[in-house]
């Protein structure tokens, strides 16, 4: 426990060596010449009295500090809504085109938190995923997924462009060329009453799987599913 | 008497004080006189308790090598890049308001109507630019002078740290304006940090503070632009001055070095 040369300074007498070695060592700090010994501090007490002002110090630094990293951290740990809202009638929709529909992704921070999905209804023979009670009608997400531009349906060549890198996708949305890594995400649907409703995001690999949603960037096929694993904020039921 | 002394030998002739010559002044005190007295006293007494002058003049009146040149002062160009950044940022605050619905509508008042507005936001804009390229220019200055060397990694390594800090200010501050350009491209940026294997995904949710671009994005960028990096980012230019003063700075690779006068005077007497 005696601290190292350097730290003492010259001006610290180091005890002188004892020539009998086996000479218990005093229990006194000032026998023992460390820095700031007075009359009668043991080196017990000393240890006792540098760990209870450095535990108490540890502590009230953990008090201001863990509860701030939480709250930051807080966000990532939070798990989204499952909301579904209305975008029309199903007789809106067909089922050789796209009609966008602006919906809202974050209510509260206007415009910003608004973006466009094209939507048209499930086409048996081109739409080979199995099909359930989410994909009767089919909302694909505008969200490139190279890095997140707003992608755009170009009815003259029936493709899905992007204008950041030039990535390209076919009309069911399967990347076709440039940088994305995996089709474009598409939205749950479902049909109420005859209205079209759209649910929360899900990402989808290159047969169409889904997958809980991913960022852009984050290739879900073969290993990229488990090197992008999902997020504590995917939405549930 | 000023209690006040500079060290003699350092200090250029101009600086030092001279001693009034027998006849001048015929004993009457000018008010310059007295005014020049009043200041050194306010000195003295702000020294006396706090010895701030030895500090001073161990940071200021430093040897520096033979053949220190112009690229030298890359280094202090940052610094002042960085200063005119802190304080212009500060009156920026004054009118920014960091909500996604009111940004944009704030940034176009400091623009179009605050007064004196563009010409702040203007010295903000270029200036996180100019500080940028400074930043590369001293660290290409550093290492084309060999200056990363023994003592000086840790100098090099604080330095590293500023550069990462310095673009971190750049990528958090563009999104500010709320125009569509930053707004895409920090979409982008944040993307891009989602791209590393297994914590990208949740470094992205981080700083988006959500799955989405939302509320919090803006303010959480807003907070580590004006409060989290520039607190740090002060605190690591003291630590990386406090290096240059007490390691000194190197002399360029061309410089020979001269014998030591004192190995010289060793060789001779064995
Ligand atoms: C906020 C950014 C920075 C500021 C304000 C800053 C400031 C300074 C100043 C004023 C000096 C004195 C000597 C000179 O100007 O050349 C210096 C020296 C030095 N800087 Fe920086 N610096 C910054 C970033 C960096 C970076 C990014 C590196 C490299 C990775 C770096 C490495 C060094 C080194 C190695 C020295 C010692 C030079 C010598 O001894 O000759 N600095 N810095
Ligand atoms: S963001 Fe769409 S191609 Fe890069």
């Amino acid at each position: 426990m005696f601290p190292p040369r350097s730290i003492l300074g010259r001006h610290h007498p180091i005890p002188p060596v004892s020539s009998e070695r086996k000479e218990p060592k005093s229990k006194y700090t000032a026998d023992r010449g460390i820095p700031g010994a007075f009359e009668g501090e043991t080196v017990t007490r000393r240890r006792l009295m540098t760990g209870t002002v450095h535990g108490l110090g540890a502590l009230a630094a953990g008090a201001f500090a863990l509860p701030a990293l939480g709250f930051a951290l807080g966000p990532v740990f939070k798990r989204q809504k499952f909301q579904w809202q209305s975008i029309g009638n199903v007789a809106d929709f067909n089922q050789t085109d796209y009609t966008p529909r602006v919906i809202t992704i974050v209510s509260g921070i206007g415009e910003a938190g608004k973006s466009t999905t094209y939507v048209r209804l499930r086409n048996p023979s081109i739409d080979t995923e199995p099909e359930d009670q989410y994909n009767r009608v089919i909302a694909i997400s505008t969200r490139c997924n190279h890095l997140g531009c707003p992608v755009r349906f170009t009815e003259a060549a029936g493709k899905f462009i992007c204008p950041c890198h030039g990535g390209v996708y076919d009309f069911r949305g399967v990347r076709e060329g440039g940088p994305p890594v995996r089709p474009l995400d598409r939205f749950y649907t479902r049909i109420e009453n005859g209205q079209v409703q759209v649910g929360p995001r899900y990402s989808v690999n290159s047969n169409l799987k889904r997958f809980s949603p991913r960022d852009p960037g984050e290739p879900v096929d073969g290993i990229g599913q488990y090197l992008y694993p999902s997020r504590f904020s995917t939405p549930q039921k | 008497m000023p209690r006040l002394k500079f060290p003699a030998p350092p200090i250029p002739p101009a600086f030092q004080p001279k001693p009034k010559r027998p006849g001048t002044g015929n004993g009457k005190v000018k008010p310059a006189d007295q005014a020049a007295e009043a200041g050194i006293h306010v000195v003295d007494w702000i020294d006396e308790r706090t010895s701030l002058s030895g500090g001073l003049r161990w940071l200021m009146f430093r040897k520096v090598p033979r053949g220190t040149n112009w690229f030298y002062t890359l280094g202090s160009a940052t610094l002042f890049a960085f200063l005119s950044q802190a304080v212009t940022g500060v009156f920026l605050a004054m009118f920014y308001d960091p909500s996604a619905t009111h940004a944009y509508e704030s940034v176009r008042y400091i623009t179009n109507e605050a007064f004196l507005g563009q010409f702040v936001r203007g010295m903000h804009r270029w200036g996180s630019t100019v500080m940028v390229i400074l930043v590369f220019l001293h660290m290409a200055r550093t290492f084309f002078f060999g200056a990363y060397k023994y003592p000086r990694e840790l100098n090099w390594v604080i330095g590293v740290v500023l550069l990462i800090l310095t673009m971190t200010m750049a990528f958090t501050g563009y999104l500010l304006p709320f125009d569509q350009r930053s707004y895409w491209a920090t979409i982008v940026g944040v993307n891009i940090n989602g791209t590393g294997p297994l914590i990208g995904p949740y470094l992205s949710d981080f700083l988006r503070a959500g799955p989405e671009f939302g509320a919090l994005t803006l303010s959480r960028f807003y907070s580590i632009h004006m409060l989290l990096v520039p607190g740090l980012i002060a605190a690591l230019i003291g630590a990386h001055l406090y290096l240059v003063a007490k390691l000194g700075t190197t002399a360029p690779p061309w410089i020979e070095a001269e014998e030591d006068p004192a190995a010289e005077l060793h060789k001779a007497e064995v």
